[in-house]
């Protein structure tokens, strides 16, 4: 090639404009700035959860001895043990792990969602996201149930000052132990469930267009590949939400 | 010359797939100018509202200068405007707080932050690197009027009954937390919440625009290395609003919590009228650790974009390539990074453990030094220069020496120990009204100047632009100079009043000085105000390439349609700054000239 020829055009590596460096759509990378940002803010929350925990003192008995006090954090063991259908069955975390274990699950079949639309299969894509619609609306009903255990409290409740007892938890009061281990628990667990109830509309949302065909007029399922990328991530957020309330 | 064959209307499609707009040429009025898509009326949007908030900013702050200049005075002739605002010809010591906390809040967030980045962003970012429009114009749109309506939450929350919010741009609980603790913690400050959690959302639909835009729409030839400073600057200062601002939503949603749903987070153990509350457990200083995440790099965020535009200018108007264009972007990347890990130099006196001060100490110390690599810079690029005193560069050179005056004062100031001495007297106040206020103002004004032409089609009146620069520039030195001197001697900000301490009255001349020159200064601003608006209509008509300018916002016509360039988009070869090549006919060579069209220019590196 002579000089001039090269001269005459402009570079065309990578990230040397007039393509997609990343090989991604904009609406793709918009979807993972927007992730980033959203991380930020659950760092924040965790942060949040972390500093408040450490100012409060820490349990330091047995595990057998272990009795609920506004003077130390409790063991999580302690507080998530219930199961619906077993009254008065210690089953420490067994709800809260089936619960992740169906929100993974969800995770799964958004997988295949997103690989049926790189196949453009309209129907695969249909059935897909149904069933992590299903999922994630279980998870959310495991929630309600979990929260309205949360909120009712065991037999024996909280003896107050004044004689009567408190059952339960709520954003001023908690028979489990010191008042802001509730009002994270609300807080956190709250705020996630909103992410997953987002989700579950948006899934909707992406069944109805894929039910009307939109997506294979259109040649593509792009769409469902980016709010698969928005229920991975509010799925791992769970992991972390999880990994510090029930198991640190 | 050769160019890229994208044509005009499959690119801006593309763009707008996601609704139908099919008839770009004969637009209603309401599409084409309120609910435009068009990122150059989308940043026009910004600046308008921009200017009417800095003037209201720069009003509130001249009544409490007022206050501050002659406390013994009598403000009854402001009733008419403040009513009972004025209680017996005094001004309302609540309202005094509520004059600061709005005068903080709108400079920082709605003038700086949205008005400077909204507009040149906007404006810029499509035009230098050669795109057809933002990735997303839908978005763009509601960005503005995300921040549109948040101003109108912030605007009426000062007329409300109890005042608007009160506790300071910072927002500390408990004051902020406790709506009974003063009158603006209850209504005002809730509208203060809200209004910030829009303007949150506004930032982040620009701030993710305007990343996901400079990535993938690049013009051909247009790499990361061949970039206008101004662009990185956005870059930059758009990453650091998407990680940041986050963090205040979950600081100001947890804050909403403590103030209506009885939650204690940020409380703990506080009596309130000799009441004990039933509060346990929360941290004030968590806050102050969660806003300040934000809040540091949030000061990054006023002056990144200001950085830019004065790289830019100053290469110009010098006619020399910028010194160290590699450093330059170096230094951004530095000053990004460590202001993410610099926040709790703002909570040395917080009560915070010392160790921990002593690491931000250290931390905060490093800042220095790519901000001094910036200085450096610009002064090399000044240096022996061809210098054009336009009006945009007398403002990016006044930018440069504020950034100086007020950056010294923050190694001062971050050293642990002797902000024990300074923290919270009017020292801090001329520190960072220096580095950041006057300068990122600086940064806005030169960008205006800068760029009205291509805005507007029509020069600004240069003549008014002197004035404008000289009154601005000596206005805010009388201001803010003597400040660090009553900082000193520990006159705390914040105070409505001073005069029950003794101390203090020795002050008093140069508290009325500093009033007289913060008002003739803010009275200043209306040359520019009176400039801004006549030239739309009288200026003079601008040339394609009225600063003989290098970048690709000047090979679009003089006033640039939807779409920017009627041809094709044009591809890019050279870096920004190739002013005054040896060898080359013309002092400058526009990053559109291939190297074909240059050969007595080209140095050997050129040809590969
Ligand atoms: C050499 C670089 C800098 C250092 C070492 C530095 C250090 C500091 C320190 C330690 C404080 C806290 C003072 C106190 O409250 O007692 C402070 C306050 C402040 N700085 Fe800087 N600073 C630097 C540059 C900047 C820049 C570039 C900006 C903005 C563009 C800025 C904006 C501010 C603001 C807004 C405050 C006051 C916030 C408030 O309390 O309301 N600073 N600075
Ligand atoms: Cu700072």
């Amino acid at each position: 090639m002579s000089t001039t020829t090269t001269l005459e055009q402009p570079k065309t590596g990578t990230w040397d404009g007039g393509n997609e460096p990343m090989k991604a759509s904009y609406g793709k990378l918009m979807m993972w700035f927007f992730l980033l940002s959203d991380t930020f803010t659950f760092g924040a929350f965790l942060t949040t959860y972390g500093l408040i925990r450490h100012r409060h003192n820490a349990y330091t008995g047995t595990a057998e001895d272990f009795t609920f006090s506004t003077a130390y954090w409790p063991i999580p063991e302690k507080v998530f043990n219930a199961f619906p259908g077993f009254h008065g069955v210690d089953l420490p975390l067994a709800f809260v792990a089936l619960m992740t274990m169906i929100l993974i699950l969800s995770s799964v079949t958004m997988v295949l969602a997103v690989e049926a639309g790189h196949r453009i299969d309209k129907n695969d894509v249909q059935k897909w996201l149904l069933w992590t619609i299903l999922f994630g609306s279980t998870f959310l009903a495991c929630q309600a149930w979990e929260w309205s255990h949360f909120i009712t409290g065991s037999d024996q409740g909280m003896l107050m000052p004044d004689g009567t007892r408190f059952f339960g938890a709520n954003l001023a009061q908690n028979e489990y132990g010191p008042v802001l281990f509730a009002d994270l628990f609300f807080f956190i667990t709250g705020f996630h469930g909103t992410h997953v109830f987002s989700g579950i509309v948006l899934l909707i949302i992406m069944f109805i267009t894929t039910v009307n065909g939109t997506f294979q007029r259109r040649g593509h399922y792009e769409m469902v590949e980016k709010i698969g990328l928005y229920w991975h991530f509010v799925d791992l957020v769970w992991v972390f939400v999880f990994t510090f309330f029930y198991l640190v | 010359m050769a160019s890229t064959d994208i044509s005009l209307h499959k690119d801006v499609h593309h763009d707008h797939d996601a609704h139908d707009e099919h008839d770009h040429h004969d637009q209603h009025f309401i599409f084409k100018y309120i609910f435009s898509q068009d990122h150059k009326v989308i940043a026009k949007q910004f600046l308008i509202t921009g200017i009417i908030w800095a003037f209201i900013g720069g009003a509130l702050s001249s009544i409490f200068r007022l206050q501050l200049g002659w406390p013994q005075a009598t403000m009854e002739w402001l009733e008419p405007v403040l009513g009972k605002w004025i209680e017996g010809g005094k001004l309302s010591p609540d309202f005094y707080l509520g004059l600061v906390t709005m005068h903080g809040t709108i400079m920082v967030f709605f003038v700086l932050t949205a008005g400077l980045s909204g507009t040149f962003s906007n404006f810029l970012i499509p035009l230098q690197i050669g795109a057809r429009d933002m990735a997303s114009g839908f978005l763009n749109m509601l960005s503005y009027w995300f921040f549109f309506l948040s101003s109108i939450v912030l605007f009426f929350s000062m007329f409300l009954e109890t005042g608007p919010a009160s506790a300071g741009w910072t927002i500390y609980p408990p004051l902020s937390a406790l709506p009974q603790a003063m009158p603006g913690s209850g209504a005002g400050m809730t509208m203060w919440i809200v209004a910030m959690a829009l303007f949150i959302v506004s930032q982040l639909l620009g701030g993710i625009n305007y990343i996901t835009t400079i990535i993938n729409l690049r013009t051909k030839g247009m790499s990361m290395t061949k970039l206008p400073l101004t662009i990185w600057a956005f870059l930059l200062t758009a990453i650091l609003g998407v990680l940041s601002f986050p963090v205040l939503l979950s600081a100001v949603l947890l804050l909403i919590f403590d103030r209506s749903f009885g939650t204690s987070f940020y409380l703990s153990e506080i009596y309130v009228a000799g009441e004990a509350l039933a509060n346990v457990g929360g941290s004030p200083i968590l806050f102050q650790h969660l806003f300040w995440f934000l809040g540091h790099p949030e000061v990054y965020i006023v002056i990144l974009p200001g950085f830019g535009i004065v790289s830019e200018i100053i290469a110009t108007n010098a006619r020399k390539p910028i010194f160290g264009y590699r450093a330059m972007i170096g230094s951004l990347l530095g000053i990004s990074l460590l202001s993410f890990v610099v926040w709790a130099h703002h909570m040395f006196v917080s009560g915070m453990n010392p160790f921990l001060g002593s690491v931000f100490m250290f931390l905060t110390l490093i800042i220095a030094v790519p901000s001094a690599v910036k200085v450096f810079n610009w002064i090399a690029t000044l240096w022996r220069g061809n210098i054009v005193f336009t009006v945009p560069m007398l403002f990016s050179i006044g930018f440069v020496s504020l950034f100086i005056s007020g950056g010294l004062t923050g190694i001062i100031l971050g050293n642990s120990a002797l902000d024990i001495q300074v923290h919270n007297t009017y020292f801090v106040v001329a520190h960072f009204h220096l580095v950041m206020g006057s300068s990122a103002f600086f940064g806005m004004f030169a960008g205006v100047y800068h760029w009205y032409p291509k805005m507007f089609g029509r020069m600004m009146d240069e003549k008014l632009g002197y004035v404008h620069f000289w009154l601005t520039f000596i206005g805010v030195y009388m201001v803010f100079m003597p400040m660090h001197y009553v900082g000193i001697a520990g006159f705390p900000r914040r105070y409505y009043s001073w005069t029950s301490f003794d101390l203090f009255s020795s002050f008093a001349n140069i508290n009325m000085y500093i009033s007289l020159a913060a008002i003739i200064a803010w009275l200043a601003q209306f040359i520019f105000l009176f400039n801004f608006v006549y030239s739309m209509f009288r200026g003079r008509k601008a040339t394609a390439n009225p600063w003989r300018s290098n970048t690709l916002e000047w090979t679009t016509p003089v006033n640039p349609g939807h779409g920017n360039w009627p041809g094709p988009i044009p591809a890019v070869y050279r870096w920004p700054y190739d002013y005054s090549k040896p060898g080359a006919e013309d002092d400058f060579i526009p990053q559109n000239v291939p190297f074909s069209q240059t050969q007595s220019s080209n140095l050997p590196h050129d040809k590969e």
